[in-house]
């Protein structure tokens, strides 16, 4: 049986008491502990940074040149707080019910309700670092709204936010750098897990710049290694985003959960040809202001500019009055997929909708003459004022709109679609945030904990940096309290010198195929088969389909894949290698996952089951659970559940009408 | 939109680490279309050169969306290429024409070792940033975030300032290989916000010593970095950082 180690007593009370009562390690103690954190986005630098501060040995990892680089660097629009700066009716339980709401009821009450609690304290540890918010002239911080909410509670730095909340996080770690808290290595990629006893205690790492492995120590092993939408190839994730450190868990024993709710963002920049690498996300902000349409007549030959109102169909204000253009993300982009597939995308590729600013161009630019006392002010001077505010509110986006497709959006309206953008599955793990395999925590995007079936957006800044600020400095010191008495195991033990045997031989054997076909090549059929079949619907045909494709990708990867260069070098091709085996392999879990789950529920749209027009149609009565997956063999998995308890709130079809 | 297809030559540096010399090698790069990024003509590149046996280039990147400032690339003798304000990966092949010659270089400066081909170690600005590129405030003794009202042109300039992607194009572009623009940036961030008061003189000295400690070399004043800048980070940072430094070598005790 599974146990989530959820605390007694009432939702608002667990985690209170929880910190009252939870084990403490002195810190004479704490500094000769080593602790291992992997990556350093959001979740990682704030938990090595944190753990640093109260006196741990940390050994941070990172694959990328430096911490600073971290894919949470890209998060544009903002993060979320039960702050209520605003007065417009936010709490805590309002945050938490929101969060609860929008992930569709597949995640779990006590964490929701810790995240929501905490979220207050992460934009006060932000300011005091020196994160620059947006602020209001009379110098206090300005919020936003974004999709699935009715208050106004996201805080936001223009739309570079999550670069401004790294950057605040990267200091404090470079600051416990400089300290000797923590020791940083970058450009290194961890490639097991070692464990001993049944615990996790330490980890095999390789050395990118000169191939060589490394052996490393420690009390515990935090894994804050992001998601897995690059199984998708085409995403808006980083290039070097990857499983592969969360996967070498999963195959060390952790369970990976609901790896079938993965997110697709509704407003990315569409795809443009085949040399296409990644997509670009245009953030979920620019809903606030901007109006999502199509064109009404399938036959539409028209500029965008010239169709006239009565010709457009503006579906998501259409469909959703209450919530309109900000209905949640899962939402917005099945809403805009089936405009397209009934034949109203724009564009050359038709797999298209507008979203346009002209509307709101023109609101700004009212309100300027009015705050400005203007008169006798022209259409053409109102439409210059309006395109300076949307200009200083979201100038960065449009401008590398306009770098990307050549387009200026002040002047016609951006053409978005869906892609691929977060995984709210991930790393099994308890109340803790530890797995189910002692000593081996996840934290940030890698676990699966908070988000459901599908997350609101701005709250993976909030996650990350919740897990890592605020809940893993108390549940590490709870669990690491009954260590004080064990030494530090030298990586001379037998099970060091074995896991790194297994890791050298599996990148011998990589290298030793000497194939036809790139690693890149590969990436992309996978990313095809999972994006065709466990995309934005799903079907139990496809997904069957799907899984002999995966199987057979598999093969062909392991006899045909061609890898130039040397293993003790400085070799990307290798790097990616190691990365798109172990995509392959999460790629048929993704889908095992979504085979075995016969409902829809958020980012999980199973076309079998629907209600008459359209919405997810969910089955509390056989899938109010987890599905978290043991491995158990080459294709095989077994499923473990965890029932997910809702004692506060009572789970409804979600309605944003 | 257009689709135009073209042929190119690359002139591309070549060097297997950081102990050999390198060399320039010429390859042809045929039907690119004009929509593809600088980067994803570099994949075509490479995914030709794997397929035939030839080792692919290599170069950093990672976001390609021009924030995580992984990218680098010396185009044609311009950091991040031939377009105002950008990075390399947000550089698209509209920018060039057929038949073109684009000569493609790492960042060349001492304080940058090259790795391999392309790509460098730019370590020495997260030793910069150690030295004192933070507010000491450890987690939990932070205080209300609105309890401490900030003028919002101070917050828009310390904003301004920290969007810096540390790629290192300002050190590219410099004849001195100064990292002025980058270290005044980080400086003026946290000079500009209350937040940074208390630390304001011990962390502009000391982060000075370590860039002269890394080898970077003086600034030339002719606003090179500036140009260079994908962030557009102004030289004014500069002047700021000159004066903190002044202030603090004046007053420190």
């Amino acid at each position: 049986m599974l146990n989530s180690k959820i605390p007694a007593g009432n939702l608002d009370d667990k985690w209170v008491d929880y910190k009252g009562h939870c084990k403490l390690v002195n810190p004479a103690n704490k500094r000769k502990m080593e602790v291992i954190v992997v990556g350093t986005g959001l979740a990682g630098a704030s938990a090595a940074a944190s753990l640093g501060e109260l006196g741990y040995k940390v050994k941070a990892f990172c694959f990328q040149d430096s911490p600073r680089r971290a894919h949470s660097i890209a998060a544009q629009g903002g993060i979320n707080a039960a702050k209520n700066y605003q007065n417009d009716g936010d709490s805590v339980f309002r945050l938490f019910y929101d969060t609860i709401k929008g992930g569709d009821y597949r995640s779990r009450e006590a964490n929701v309700h810790r995240l929501a609690e905490v979220s207050s304290n992460i934009i006060d540890q932000c300011v005091a670092q020196g994160v620059p918010f947006a602020r209001e002239y009379g110098g206090l911080l300005s919020n936003r709204s974004f999709g699935g909410t009715q208050v106004q509670r996201t805080f936001y730095a223009a739309g570079q936010t999550g670069q401004q909340l790294l950057i605040g996080a990267y200091q404090a770690l470079e600051r416990q750098v400089a300290l000797g808290n923590v020791t940083m290595h970058t450009r290194h990629e961890m490639l097991d897990v070692v464990k001993i006893d049944g615990k996790a205690k330490g980890i095999i790492a390789r050395n990118l710049i000169t191939g060589e492995l490394e052996k490393h120590f420690g009390y515990a092993v935090i894994l804050c290694t992001g998601g897995y939408g690059n199984v998708f190839y085409l995403s808006t994730n980083a290039m070097g985003s990857n499983v592969t450190a969360a996967w070498k868990a999963h195959k060390q024993g952790a369970y990976f959960a609901n790896p079938c709710f993965t997110q697709i963002h509704p407003t990315c920049i569409p795809v443009s040809g085949d040399h296409q690498s990644k997509l670009t996300l245009m953030s979920e902000s620019l809903r606030n202001d901007g109006r999502i349409w199509v064109p009404k007549n399938l036959e539409e030959k028209r500029k965008a500019n010239e169709i006239p109102e009565e010709d457009r169909d503006y579906f998501l204000e259409r469909r959703y009055p209450a919530f309109g253009n900000l209905v949640p993300r899962d939402v917005a982009s099945r809403a805009a997929k089936e405009r397209c597939d009934a034949g109203h995308g724009v564009g050359t590729s038709k797999q298209a909708v507008y979203l346009d600013y002209a509307a709101a161009i023109q609101r700004y630019g009212k309100i300027e003459v009015s705050k400005q006392g203007l008169s006798n002010v022209s259409a053409d001077e109102i439409t210059a004022l309006g395109k300076e505010v949307v200009k200083e509110k979201y100038g960065n986006l449009f401008n590398m709109y306009a770098k990307i497709t050549g387009e200026n959006p002040y002047e016609v309206p951006m053409r978005i679609y869906p892609a691929v953008h977060y995984t709210m599955g991930g790393l099994w793990v308890d109340y803790e945030l530890q797995t189910n395999v002692p000593g081996l925590y996840a934290l940030g995007e890698a676990n699966f904990s908070d988000h459901g079936a599908n997350r609101l957006g701005a709250s993976a800044l909030m996650q990350g940096l919740a897990d890592g600020y605020f809940v893993i400095p108390y549940t590490l010191g709870n669990n690491l309290a009954d260590e004080i008495y064990n030494t530090p195991i030298p990586t001379t033990h037998p099970a060091f010198e074995a896991a790194e045997k297994a890791v050298a031989e599996r990148i011998q054997t990589l290298k030793n195929i000497n194939g036809k076909q790139s690693v890149e090549s590969f990436h992309k059929r996978l990313g095809k088969i999972i994006w065709n079949e466990c995309g934005m619907s799903r079907s139990e045909a496809g997904l069957k389909k799907a899984i002999a494709d995966v199987q057979a990708l598999k093969k062909e990867f392991w006899s045909d894949v061609r890898i130039p260069g040397e293993i003790n070098e400085y070799n990307p091709e290798l790097d990616k290698a190691n990365r798109v085996a172990d995509f392959i392999e999460l790629g048929e879990l993704m889908c095992v996952d979504a085979l075995n789950r016969n409902e829809s529920c958020g980012g999980h749209f199973r076309e079998e089951y629907q209600t008459p027009d359209g919405e997810a149609l969910r089955d509390d009565e056989n899938f109010m659970y987890v599905a978290a997956w043991e491995t158990t063999g080459e294709h095989q998995w077994q499923l473990h559940k965890e029932e997910l308890k809702y004692e506060v709130i009572k789970p409804s079809q979600r309605n944003y009408k | 939109m257009s689709h135009n297809n073209m042929n190119l030559k690359l002139k591309v540096w070549r060097q297997k680490n950081a102990n050999t010399t390198g060399a320039f090698v010429k390859y042809d790069v045929n039907d690119i279309s004009d929509e593809m990024s600088f980067l994803e003509m570099l994949d075509v590149l490479n995914e030709k050169l794997i397929v035939t046996g030839e080792e692919p280039i290599a170069f950093d990147h990672d976001c390609r969306e021009g924030i995580c400032g992984m990218c680098s690339l010396y185009i044609d003798g311009k950091p991040h290429g031939p377009w105002q304000a950008n990075t390399t990966c947000q550089l698209h092949m509209r920018a060039f024409k057929d038949g073109d010659t684009i000569t493609i270089e790492p960042w060349r400066s001492n304080a940058f070792p090259i790795v391999k081909d392309l790509t460098v170690d730019r370590g020495a600005f997260d030793r910069i940033i150690q030295a004192g590129g933070y507010v000491s405030v450890n987690t939990g003794n932070a205080v209300d975030g609105n309890s401490l009202p900030i003028n919002k042109d101070d917050a828009d300039a310390s904003f301004a300032a920290a969007m810096c992607i540390g790629c290192g194009a300002c050190v590219a572009a410099c004849k001195n290989s100064s990292a002025m623009l980058f270290l005044s940036a980080k400086v003026s961030h946290l000079a500009l916000l209350p937040q940074g008061e208390p630390e304001r003189k011990s962390r502009v000295l000391n982060m000075v010593a370590q860039m002269d400690k890394e080898g970077f070399g003086s600034c030339t004043n002719t606003g090179a970095c500036e140009a260079a800048c994908p962030k557009e980070i102004s030289i004014a940072n500069i002047a700021r950082l000159n004066k903190e430094y002044l202030r603090a070598g004046l007053t420190a005790e």
